[in-house]
């Protein structure tokens, strides 16, 4: 139940979705697991400060100032990066945004599909009606945690506005679902995992980075743990 | 009437163990020698020819209880298991304590595949009270009284029961050693398996407190009796210091008791609930060193069919017991022949002859000699087999075994010169 | 996990994931919408042979807020009454399309066989003298929100009828696992014969043990254990091992107080201790509720299931 902070693999706060539970996806039960290769670094600490940044600087552009937002982050990576939207709305606009914790696994559509076990207990610390709640999330991929987050924030109240922010949208939608605050647009294979490292999340420095399964042949080829001389940077 | 040879086997019964051939005519044995001929033959070639065995001890649920086994079923399973006589237990419906109920069990094993004697109660309505009309019943050639089922529980009855016996010639008083009021509610073994299971127990000390004070009322009273399935090793330690000061006691031991422990029951399956209940390691070796050193003279199955349904319940709440006829010999075999605790001599006696002599039956037991009715078992000890609970003859499948793999298996058996199985096929 | 049927299914990690999960299922219960669709659809029949109100209404309620459907099946107005096999009236049950079963029966082991028969998963609601898995889990889901994750080193007494107490069974392992020691305090006579394979050391005498404990989980007499002879009268027994005022006056201030209810007042514990600050009581009760909701999620859905 403990999310697991190591690298290859499905991440199980929806970032990713398991090869099996992706439509089309590798099989992941019973067949060898693939090994992973690191395609590209995409963005670096100083890269995702800038991104956090502008985000901040929308959300307050967009809702006139930052007084009725609530930041509700989705656990575990979202958590992070609503508490760095917080901050960094607080330091230019001098207030306090309140944020809020969402655990949507007792939400998700793929419960008894595969393990789906809650992050953390959901804490949102104001009323969320009348409010503009601002969903946070690293990944943007299927939109089902989304839906789920939706569903989960309609039993705490009725806000008058849900946005969604995320530092990544890698694509590959399965529901009508849109980012209001994008960090970054990337371009992925459906097998492909974006890895978010986040300081408070996974004690290490912060960056994100794109990973696939190895095809045969494929030079550079190594498990994902190590991932040793970036396979990016041989490629000419 | 044609000659049936049986050849090629190595005879055994109680003057020892030869290499012979067994000639049968008109129900009896009438040379026993090499290379012999007949009309018929048999094959025994790497078995064992033997007195057919008999069981003191079987439930055979007629009347009253004829979904669980019949006369009929039962005896076939016993035939099939090398039995050439049983004993039926009295609890039936209504009880065999009564000559009506008695001539009725004995007619209709007239045509069964085994000879089958009938015991009779100790007392009316096996209720402990007041003495069943035992006089008429040792009349209709009942040998064995016993209450079993239930143990009779109040020492003055026992006393009574044992002195009137001693007026019947060839009588023995036959007790289920179980105090009611230490078992009350108990269904398995009182020991750290039930402590962990939550199941009510059933002490050790219930069997040998109705031991110990059934062999003091035998000595005073001078009478017959037997203990049925002896089960823990203080009983059995109980019988071995009657015997050395002389009672007239003998005792039996069930294939379970010497074969499967208390840890069965961490299935919650009640295929392993039986009274007395499976027991501890150390009380399985004591009935094993009582076997080897005589103080336990015979094996009985104590098969107690149940339909199918009876079992499908929680174990405090189904019946107790487990059948053992067509089991019986092979385990016997891996567990106390093999091994090394009986010699195959001493093997046979605790499942022929001295049952047979117990029971009072003249018939049965051997020799295999001229002159013998011709009741034999054709034992194959290499013959590997697996039980299976549909494929047994009983009409109950509460076997312990299922699965299991036995070494040894009854080949032919003979009643009275006809082969009533074949092949390890009951012909009747 | 397909079942929940022992404690001694799970190891310590299996309890703590359990107890983890709970804590989740705790914020739900505190909602003013206190629901979640998590097992929307999933078909979840209580099967009582015994009557218990409150563990029957725990479970229900647990697998309401669950979203699941809950059939409660009435044993007495059943053709169980008609002598059908428990064998018959489960296969039956679950052929009308059925997820789980929570049972409660009279006999040791009933749910064991169960589970065995169905394909439906089987939830022990207290079998007979056996266990009762769930209480031991919500007992610990109390314990961790008052002493902390572990029970290390923990000192905990379970006093009372160990030898006909399904939770004792199930209690003693949970707490061991955990890291307590667990002591059992009993006559003799209310003993199983032998605790070997228990993880417990045992004690006849309350008075001895009282002042070193951190908890006291006291156990319901039944008073029919009287006519057994298991101990001469309600008032001997309440001298020498009820927790009386003057008893729990001399506890260690910071000692805790459990019972699984229902309590005889008076008996095994004082109406005032009962209701004093160092009983966890009501909360037992009250985590019940979220402590089954892990359960049933954990066997309907975290699992990845079976439908």
């Amino acid at each position: 139940m403990v999310p697991p902070t190591g690298s290859a693999g499905p991440d199980p706060d929806g970032t990713t979705l398991p090869a099996a539970a992706v439509p089309g996806g590798r099989s992941a039960s019973g067949a060898v697991p693939p090994v992973w290769v690191r395609r590209a670094r995409l963005l670096d600490a100083d890269a995702l400060r800038r991104v956090h940044t502008r985000i901040a600087h929308e959300i307050v552009e967009r809702n006139q100032g930052a007084e009725a937002v609530v930041l509700v982050g989705l656990y575990t990576r979202g958590v992070a990066v609503a508490r760095r939207l917080a901050d960094a709305i607080g330091a230019f606009e001098g207030v306090t945004v309140p944020v809020g914790a969402l655990d949507v696994a007792f939400y998700r559509d793929d419960i008894a599909l595969r393990p789906v076990q809650p992050l953390g207990p959901t804490e949102v610390p104001v009323d969320v009606t009348g409010r503009v709640v601002v969903l946070v999330d690293d990944v943007l991929f299927t939109g089902r945690t989304v839906r789920a987050a939706l569903d989960a924030l309609t039993e705490l109240g009725r806000p008058r506005a849900v946005q969604l922010a995320v530092l990544i949208d890698r694509g590959h939608r399965e529901l009508p679902i849109r980012a209001d605050f994008v960090g970054k647009n990337l371009p992925t294979h459906e097998d492909d995992d974006v890895r978010v490292r986040l300081a408070e999340t996974d004690g290490t420095d912060d960056g994100i980075e794109l990973w696939s399964p190895a095809a045969l042949g494929d030079p550079g080829a190594d498990p994902g743990a190590d991932p040793g001389p970036d396979p990016d940077e041989a490629r000419p | 009437m044609a000659d049936l040879v049986i050849r090629g086997g190595r005879v055994l019964d109680p003057g020892g163990e030869r290499t012979a051939d067994v000639r049968v005519h008109d129900g009896v044995v009438v040379e026993v020698g090499e290379h012999l001929t007949g009309d018929t033959t048999l094959d025994a070639s790497g078995c064992l020819v033997a007195p057919g065995l008999v069981d003191v001890h079987v439930h055979l649920r007629e009347p009253g209880m004829e979904d669980a086994e019949t006369v009929e079923t039962g005896a076939r399973a016993a035939a099939l298991g090398g039995y050439t006589a049983v004993v039926a237990m009295p609890n039936t419906t209504p009880p065999l304590d009564d000559p009506t109920v008695v001539a009725a069990v004995l007619a209709a094993g007239a045509r069964a595949a085994c000879e089958v004697v009938s015991s009779g109660t100790i007392t009316r309505g096996r209720a402990g009270e007041e003495l069943a009309p035992m006089g008429e019943l040792h009349a209709l050639g009942v040998r064995m009284f016993t209450d079993d089922g239930d143990c009779v529980a109040d020492a003055g009855v026992m006393r009574r029961a044992l002195e009137y016996a001693r007026a019947l010639p060839g009588a023995v008083i036959s007790q289920h050693a179980e105090d009611p009021d230490l078992v009350a509610g108990g269904a398995m073994h009182e020991g750290e398996w039930s402590s962990r299971l939550g199941i009510p127990g059933r002490p050790a000390m219930a069997e040998e407190v109705v031991v110990a004070r059934d062999v003091i009322l035998a000595r005073a009273t001078g009478a017959r009796l037997h203990f049925q399935h002896i089960s823990t090793a203080g009983a059995v330690e109980l019988v071995r210091a009657a015997k050395a000061a002389g009672a007239r006691v003998t005792a039996e031991a069930c294939p379970h008791h010497f074969t499967l422990t208390d840890a069965c029951c961490a299935t919650f399956d009640p295929v392993f609930k039986v009274n007395p209940p499976l027991r501890t390691d150390a009380d399985l070796a004591a009935i094993k060193a009582g076997l080897a050193d005589g103080t336990i003279d015979v094996i009985a199955t104590d098969h107690a069919p149940h339909p199918t349904e009876a079992k499908e319940r929680p174990f405090e709440e189904a019946p107790s017991g487990m059948l053992g006829l067509e089991t019986a010999l092979a385990l016997v075999w891996e567990e106390l022949v093999r091994p090394g605790v009986l010699t195959p001599l001493a093997a046979f006696a605790a499942c022929s002859w001295k049952p047979a002599a117990i029971a009072g039956l003249a018939d049965h037991g051997g020799p295999v000699a001229p002159g013998a009715v011709a009741n034999l078992c054709v034992f194959d000890p290499e013959h590997r087999w697996e039980v299976a609970p549909e494929r047994l003859a009983s009409k109950a499948r509460n076997t312990p075994f299922a699965g299991r793999t036995l070494t040894g298996k009854v080949r032919h058996t003979l009643l009275r010169g006809d082969v009533v199985v074949r092949d390890g096929e009951a012909q009747r | 996990m397909k079942h929940l049927l022992s404690v001694g299914d799970l190891d310590r990690t299996g309890i703590e994931q359990l107890l983890e999960l709970a804590t989740s299922f705790r914020e739900v219960t505190r909602r003013e919408i206190p629901k979640v669709p998590a097992l929307r659809g999933k078909v979840v029949v209580s099967l009582f042979y015994e009557d218990s109100t409150r563990t029957r209404i725990s479970f229900e309620t647990a697998a309401k807020r669950l979203s699941c459907d809950v059939m409660g099946f009435s044993v007495a107005s059943s053709s169980v009454t008609k002598g059908e096999s428990l064998r018959d009236t489960v296969q039956t049950i679950e052929a009308m399309g059925i997820d789980a079963v929570v049972m409660r029966h009279s006999a040791a082991g009933a749910p064991h066989r169960v589970a065995e028969w169905i394909d439906a998963s089987v939830v022990n609601a207290g079998d007979g003298c056996h266990e009762h898995p769930t209480q031991a889990l919500l007992d610990l889901l109390t314990l961790r929100h008052r002493i902390g994750p572990g029970l290390d080193g923990a000192r905990i007494a379970i006093v009372g009828d160990i030898l006909h107490s399904r939770v004792a069974r199930s209690g003693a392992h949970a707490f061991a696992a955990l890291g307590a020691d667990v002591t059992l305090v009993a006559p003799p006579t209310m003993l199983p014969s032998t605790v070997a394979g228990w993880p417990v050391t045992v004690s006849h005498d309350l008075d001895a043990v009282l002042g070193d404990l951190d908890v006291v989980y006291l156990l319901r007499i039944q008073r029919e254990r009287q006519r057994e002879t298991r101990f001469p009268s309600l008032r001997e027994y309440t001298a020498r091992y009820g927790l009386t005022v003057e008893r729990a006056a001399r506890l260690r201030p910071e000692a805790l107080i459990m019972h699984p209810g229902p309590m005889n007042r008076g008996v095994e514990i004082a109406a005032e201790v009962a209701e004093g600050p160092a009983s966890l009581i009501t909360e037992q009760v009250a985590n019940g509720v979220a402590m089954r909701m892990a359960v049933l999620y954990e066997l309907l859905g975290a699992g990845g299931g079976h439908g």
